[in-house]
């Protein structure tokens, strides 16, 4: 993906800095600016002005020196815009004036925190959490997000608008949850987080070098979640989650565009620094003895990128885990995972056993099918083993896939 | 702010359930604890959608049908009206609504100046 844009590495470069800016700049001001004007709608379309305008002005201008208070003073001036049409435009406008926002500001914390529980509130559909979180919390416009997600602009932006319109007319309250309701909502976040990241991490709809990259954005967002409630193990293990798979990013397509499975990638590539420290993580959030599927996930992820080879990979405690992840998430995707352990710690014929049971799940699953395709070739049985990879390239939308089964096909006849 | 509570479920269900199955003295319990808080502004019970009758108008002429304006198997089979400061209030209440076989639909009602 990168490697497309080598020759204007100087554009590129100024646009890295420009998300970074904005991703720490955006979410603060409009969190900042809810506050000081208790209207949220209006505080997040005024920052997202702002923001339009920077991304406008910054690559032409240079950035400015302080990027905080050059939003702050866009934002203002879009504010009094706005109010010049309303009665009490003074009142508000002192306000504004007075209190400015400033990063050093005591109650950022819960501040950034009102703003994403807001955003993620379960009221709201997963769409319209993930929109307007990219939006208001990551600062991302709407043309980004709609690019993202490979939809128009028009309709992430009826997404947003329709988001924001049932936080105030349904009175979806701005602020943190209680602490007896704070690790379900935190959950609902995490899951907006994941969805981010997964996005990012194996886009499934169309091949498009010049996506944003949404994985960095999702590890951005859970570090400043993990910053904001550092004694949330899950958040933690969303992280080390992240980390976990960003550390072996180089290996995961070859030079073609074409999927490579964990057993096959070279493992010399992969980031061992940043696998040691996001597994010091994990182990760190296990310690706290409140387990969840985030961090189990980040266990398993850890087991995998700490093992020498796959042959050599400790597949006895890839199971003990995957048993645990199956008691907070039982779905028939988890079982899915769980058979591929299974057969390489015991063997590829109770694995497709176990695999047969969950076709009445995931027959729509590609790789249900691919899964089932790899082990019936491993036991011997190529017809039905090529059925399989067949029904499993139908489905598929993600091209690195695609080439992978129809390299499998090819290599079958 | 002030939210309805639509109480929905299917009429033929409910009226297929024993009276001890639909356990009045729960859903009496139910809006008691709410009045003694002080939160509830009404509610009720609703005869079953086989019981309505829905007026509609066409080409401006008031015309009587017998039946609910729209057929469906799920049916507001009652209704609470509660005054609480924000959503997640209106969703623990909802919450804790007793009985069986119901969805709650949670509905805010536009405030007037």
């Amino acid at each position: 993906m990168k490697s497309g844009a080598a020759k204007d590495v100087t554009g590129a470069s100024v646009e890295a800095v420009l998300t970074s800016v904005v991703r720490d700049e955006a979410g603060r001001l409009t969190a900042a600016l809810v506050r000081l004007l208790g209207d949220f709608a209006l505080a997040e379309d005024l920052v997202q002005d702002a923001v339009v305008t920077a991304l406008e002005h910054w690559p032409v201008d240079g950035l400015p020196t302080d990027p905080t208070a050059w939003l702050l003073a866009t934002a203002r001036r879009r504010a009094i815009d706005h109010w010049r049409r309303q009665r009490n435009y003074d009142e508000k406008l002192a306000l504004l004036v007075r209190d400015g926002p400033s990063p050093e500001h005591a109650d950022e914390v819960d501040d950034r925190l009102r703003l994403i529980f807001t955003c993620c509130h379960p009221a709201l559909s997963r769409e319209a959490q993930l929109a307007l979180t990219l939006r208001a919390v990551i600062g991302l416009t709407t043309r980004e997000i709609a690019r993202g997600f490979l939809m128009t602009e028009t309709a992430i932006a009826q997404r947003i608008v329709r988001a924001k319109r049932k936080i105030v007319e349904a009175g979806i309250p701005y602020r943190v949850p209680d602490p007896d309701r704070l690790t379900e909502r935190l959950n609902e976040v995490l899951g907006v987080v994941y969805l981010v990241f997964n996005e990012g991490y194996l886009a499934t709809v169309g091949a498009s070098p010049d996506r944003r990259d949404l994985a960095d954005d999702a590890e951005w967002l859970a570090r400043l979640i993990v910053r904001l409630l550092p004694d949330q193990p899950e958040a933690a293990g969303l992280l080390a989650l992240i980390r976990l798979h960003r550390a072996r990013w180089a290996t995961r397509f070859d030079s073609r565009g074409q999927v490579v499975l964990l057993r096959d990638q070279d493992r010399a590539l992969w980031d061992r620094e940043a696998i040691a420290r996001a597994s010091a993580l994990v182990l760190q959030a296990l310690r706290t003895a409140r387990p969840g599927p985030y961090q189990v996930q980040a266990a398993i992820a850890a087991c995998h990128a700490e093992a020498p080879s796959w042959q050599q990979t400790d597949w006895r405690q890839i199971l003990l885990l995957y048993d645990q992840l199956l008691r907070f998430t039982p779905t028939a995707v988890v079982r899915l995972n769980r058979a591929i352990a299974l057969a390489e710690g015991v063997g590829p014929a109770e694995a497709v056993v176990e695999v047969n049971s969950l076709e009445p799940a995931l027959s729509g699953y590609h790789l249900f099918h691919a899964t089932r395709g790899e082990l019936l070739r491993r036991l011997g049985r190529p017809q039905e083993a090529r059925l399989a990879d067949e029904r499993a390239l139908e489905l598929t939308t993600n091209p690195g896939e695609r080439l992978l089964l129809e390299e499998r096909l090819a290599g079958s006849t | 702010m002030k939210y309805m509570l639509l109480l929905a479920r299917s009429d033929e269900e409910w009226e297929a359930l024993s009276d001890e199955q639909r356990d009045y003295p729960a859903i009496a319990r139910w809006f008691g604890e709410l009045a003694q808080r002080g939160v509830l502004m009404g509610g009720a019970e609703l005869q079953p959608a086989r019981t309505a009758t829905t007026v509609v108008w066409e080409s401006g002429k008031p015309l009587l049908t017998d039946g609910p304006f729209v057929e469906a198997k799920e049916t507001i089979g009652g209704f609470g009206i509660v005054d609480v400061p924000d959503l997640d209030a209106a969703i623990e209440i909802a919450k804790t609504w007793p009985a069986t076989g119901h969805k709650v639909e949670i509905r805010p009602i536009v405030p007037v100046d």
